[in-house]
């Protein structure tokens, strides 16, 4: 399923986009009220709102461990941390509004299921161990891909990044750190934060998205800068920056292919299940009912709270009103 | 009543003192109060301002692009408002 409805795009004046092109061409930066093509206002409809989605689903296996977090110094770590997705989630909507739509429409696509986001968060978080890996390696992953972001042709969204890739780096560094503590432990956390690596090493390389070959928006987007580097380059980049950390901590991977090939100077890995990947988009993953269903809990428990905050703002507005 | 996201407001946060305001992005909220605990939650968790302004979106009015040309134009024709346009004897600090 889109995420949005799709009805026939209208044709844009070659001219217009001639110029636009030329503009992307520059490296100007485009912003909200600049022309823009129908296909690229799409497209990053489509990309920001998934984007913004998949830092909101994000907090939800995160959350899961707040409560059990192992000492105080870790509990307060990972509330920061949450505040932060969700502070990104805003950032990202807020720039997508720019575009256009309405939060309440991205919002209602998100919790009635037409739209996506990153595939990851359908993995459940079964132990302590799992928050560490989340931190390294899927906000490892996505620094990787926002630090490309950063420089993306649509003005709001490269700032949006600019903010969130400043941050994430606290994400990273904390899920690190619990990583490396877990490795130096006892035996049984050591087989504890393993079995997490394990588990999350291929969903971590499938967020780069399909490959190449695979990838139906890739060439657009390129053309159009929104995306500065392809999944494979990205990914790659990404396994060459990971490899040596876990190395560092004495763990290894699930891949008896992986092998470092001096000529390229890459960590070169085995095949990805892209199986896996699609059955997850499609919404048959381990915990994508758990999380919609959560996620459409909190929005429907927080009802009362914007009808309240609405309430009082107009009860004010009356009272203000009348004293005039 | 319709469950809405809120009214949208513009903000702008200052980094420091003596620095300007700067737009930083958007919240949603139901008043100004509201506004200003949402802008502080969102843009300033890790000391980026020492001041908040926020502005309901639909205050702001904003040139229009496809004008640029035109409604800047009368800036860029006078070069006799930079210093560079004016002859200096050799030899004469003017600073």
């Amino acid at each position: 399923m889109e995420p949005l409805p799709t009805p026939p795009i209208p044709a844009d004046d070659p001219a217009l986009v001639a110029a636009f092109e030329a503009r992307i061409a520059a490296g100007e930066s485009i912003e909200p009220k600049d022309w823009m093509p129908e296909r690229y206002r799409r497209q990053l409809t489509r990309m920001m709102s998934q984007h913004a989605h998949s830092e909101v689903v994000g907090m939800l296996p995160e959350g899961n461990w707040i409560t059990r977090a192992p000492s105080l110094r870790r509990k307060m770590c990972l509330i920061a941390k949450v505040q932060d997705e969700a502070g990104h989630g805003l950032y990202i909507y807020c720039g997508t509004e720019t575009l256009g739509v309405d939060r309440h429409d991205l919002v209602q696509q998100l919790l009635d299921g037409t739209a996506k986001y990153s595939s990851i968060f359908n993995y459940p978080t079964l132990t302590w161990a799992d928050i560490g890996c989340i931190g390294w390696l899927v906000d490892g992953a996505a620094i990787v891909n926002q630090t490309v972001l950063a420089k993306a042709s649509y003005g709001p969204y490269a700032r949006a990044m600019v903010r969130i890739c400043k941050e994430e780096n606290f994400h990273k560094r904390q899920g690190y750190e619990i990583v490396a503590t877990l490795a130096n432990g006892t035996p049984a956390q050591k087989a504890m934060v393993q079995d997490a690596l394990n588990r999350w090493w291929w969903p971590s390389l499938m967020m780069f998205g399909p490959s190449d070959a695979e990838s139906p928006n890739s060439a657009e987007l390129l053309k159009w800068r929104v995306k500065r580097k392809t999944n494979d380059e990205l990914r790659q980049r990404f396994v060459n920056l990971t490899v040596p950390q876990a190395q560092a901590v004495g763990l290894s991977f699930p891949d008896p292919d992986l092998r470092y090939d001096a000529a390229s100077e890459d960590w070169k890995f085995g095949a990805i299940d892209w199986d896996e990947f699609f059955a997850v988009i499609k919404g048959n993953g381990p915990c994508n009912h758990e999380r919609l269903a959560a996620r459409r809990k909190a929005h429907d428990d927080g009802l009362w709270v914007r009808e309240a905050a609405a309430a009082y703002a107009a009860k004010h507005l009356a009272r203000t009103t009348e004293a005039a | 009543m319709a469950d809405t996201q809120l009214p949208l407001w513009e903000v702008f946060t200052q980094a420091g003192h003596g620095a300007p305001h700067e737009h930083a992005g958007s919240v949603h909220a139901a008043d100004a109060e509201q506004a200003m605990q949402n802008a502080r939650d969102v843009y300033a968790r890790r000391g980026e301002a020492v001041s908040l302004w926020v502005v309901p979106s639909s205050a702001i009015i904003a040139s229009a692009p496809g004008d640029a040309g035109p409604f800047f134009d009368p800036g860029n024709d006078k070069a006799y408002r930079h210093p560079q346009f004016y002859k200096v004897p050799r030899g004469v600090r003017v600073f």
